[in-house]
C-alpha cells in the first residue's frame, strides 16, 4: 500500500484498492498533476553573476540537479518552469527579469538564490544600482541564503519548491478558485 | 626592466614628471597640461612604446580627481601608471582616443560615473546608465534618496 498521508516524499500520491483479480490506482487529480509537475520543473537559463557559477555547477555531472526532474534548463521563458534568479538583480536588469517572468507559461515558480536575489545583500548599502531584492519585482517561492550558497543548498532549494508544489494549491490554481 | 631602471628611461623623455614607487608597478604623475604631449611621447617611444592602454579610471578623493591609466608595452611587457590630477570643480582632460583607441569606451564609462570631461573626444555621452540620468554615481558626494540606503 503506498501512503497517501505524506505528499511530501516522492512516492506517488495514490493507493491500490484491492479488487478481485487485481487492483485499481486510485488517486486526487490535483494531487497526481502536483507530483507530475514537481518532478518535472525545467530551468531557465538565468543568471546575473557568481551564483550563476554555482547553478552550473550544480547542472554539471558532479551535482547533478537532472536527478530531480531539473534535467532540460531552457534558453527561452516560454518553455520554462522556474526561474532561479542567480545573482544581482539591477534597476535596468529589473524590467527584463519582470519580462522574462511574464513570459513564462502557468504554473511557474520562481527561487531566488543567494544574497542579492535575496535582499539586495554584499550591495544593501550606498549603492545607486541594485534593487534590494528580487521579491520587489516579481513573487519568489523559495529563498536559498548564501553567497554564494553551496550547490548542496541549491539542491535543497529545489527539493523543497518540489515539496512546495507537492503539497498544495498553485498560484494559477487559487487564481482559477479550485 | 625594474621600476628604478623605468624610472631612469622615462625620466629622460618625460622631465615634468614626478614619480613615486609605493606599488607594484612605477606610478607617474603629469600635470593635465602636458597630458597630451606624454601621452604622445610614451606612445611612440621608439624602443619601448607603451602600445596598450589596460585600464583608465578616475579616483575621486573628495578635494580632487585623479585620472589613472595603465599603460604596457607589448614589446617590452612593461607596465606603467599614469596619474593625472584633477580640479574637482572643473573636471576638464584631453582625451587620449586618438592615440589608444580602447580609450574611447573607457572614457565614456568615466564620463558616465564620475562627470569627468574629456576634450575632444569623438562620442562623449553616457554608457551605462540611462540617457536621462541626473548626476555622477561614483563621485563620493553623490545623493538618491531612493534607491540609496546610507550606512
Amino acid at each position: 500500500m503506498i501512503s497517501t498521508e505524506n505528499t511530501t516524499t516522492n512516492e506517488f500520491p495514490g493507493h491500490i484498492e484491492e479488487v478481485p483479480g487485481g487492483g485499481i490506482v486510485l488517486s486526487k487529480l490535483d494531487e497526481l498533476v502536483n507530483w507530475a509537475r514537481s518532478n518535472s520543473l525545467w530551468p531557465l537559463t538565468f543568471a546575473t553573476s557568481c551564483c550563476g557559477i554555482e547553478y552550473m555547477q550544480v547542472a554539471g555531472p558532479k551535482y547533478d540537479f537532472s536527478r530531480f526532474g531539473f534535467e532540460v534548463a531552457r534558453a527561452t521563458p516560454r518553455q520554462a518552469d522556474v526561474i532561479i534568479i542567480a545573482g544581482t538583480i539591477v534597476n535596468k536588469m529589473a524590467p527584463v527579469l519582470k519580462r522574462l517572468y511574464d513570459q513564462m507559461a502557468d504554473p511557474k515558480y520562481v527561487i531566488a538564490m543567494g544574497a542579492c536575489a535575496i535582499s539586495g545583500g554584499p550591495f544593501f548599502y550606498n549603492t545607486y544600482s541594485v534593487v534590494k531584492g528580487a521579491d520587489h519585482v516579481i513573487p519568489v517561492d523559495v529563498y536559498i541564503p548564501g553567497c554564494p550558497p553551496r550547490p548542496e543548498a541549491l539542491i535543497h532549494a529545489l527539493i523543497t519548491l518540489q515539496d512546495k508544489i507537492k503539497m498544495g494549491m498553485t498560484r494559477e490554481q487559487m487564481k482559477s478558485g479550485l | 626592466m625594474s621600476n628604478e631602471e623605468l624610472k631612469t628611461i622615462i625620466s629622460e623623455i618625460l622631465p615634468n614628471a614626478s614619480f613615486e614607487e609605493t606599488g607594484e608597478w612605477l606610478n607617474i604623475g603629469l600635470e593635465a597640461a602636458d597630458w597630451i604631449e606624454s601621452a604622445n611621447k610614451l606612445r611612440n617611444f621608439e624602443s619601448m612604446p607603451f602600445n596598450f592602454l589596460f585600464c583608465l579610471t578616475c579616483v575621486d578623493w573628495k578635494t580632487h580627481f585623479t585620472m589613472v591609466y595603465h599603460l604596457r608595452s607589448t614589446t617590452t611587457l612593461d607596465n606603467i601608471v599614469v596619474k593625472v590630477k584633477l580640479d574637482r570643480e572643473k573636471p576638464e582632460i584631453i582625451t587620449v582616443s586618438d592615440i589608444w583607441r580602447g580609450a574611447e569606451l573607457f572614457e565614456r564609462e568615466v564620463y558616465d560615473l564620475f562627470g569627468v570631461i574629456f576634450l575632444e573626444h569623438p562620442d562623449l555621452r553616457r554608457l551605462l546608465l540611462t540617457d536621462d540620468w541626473v548626476g555622477y554615481p561614483l563621485r563620493k558626494d553623490y545623493e538618491d534618496p531612493i534607491n540609496m540606503i546610507k550606512l
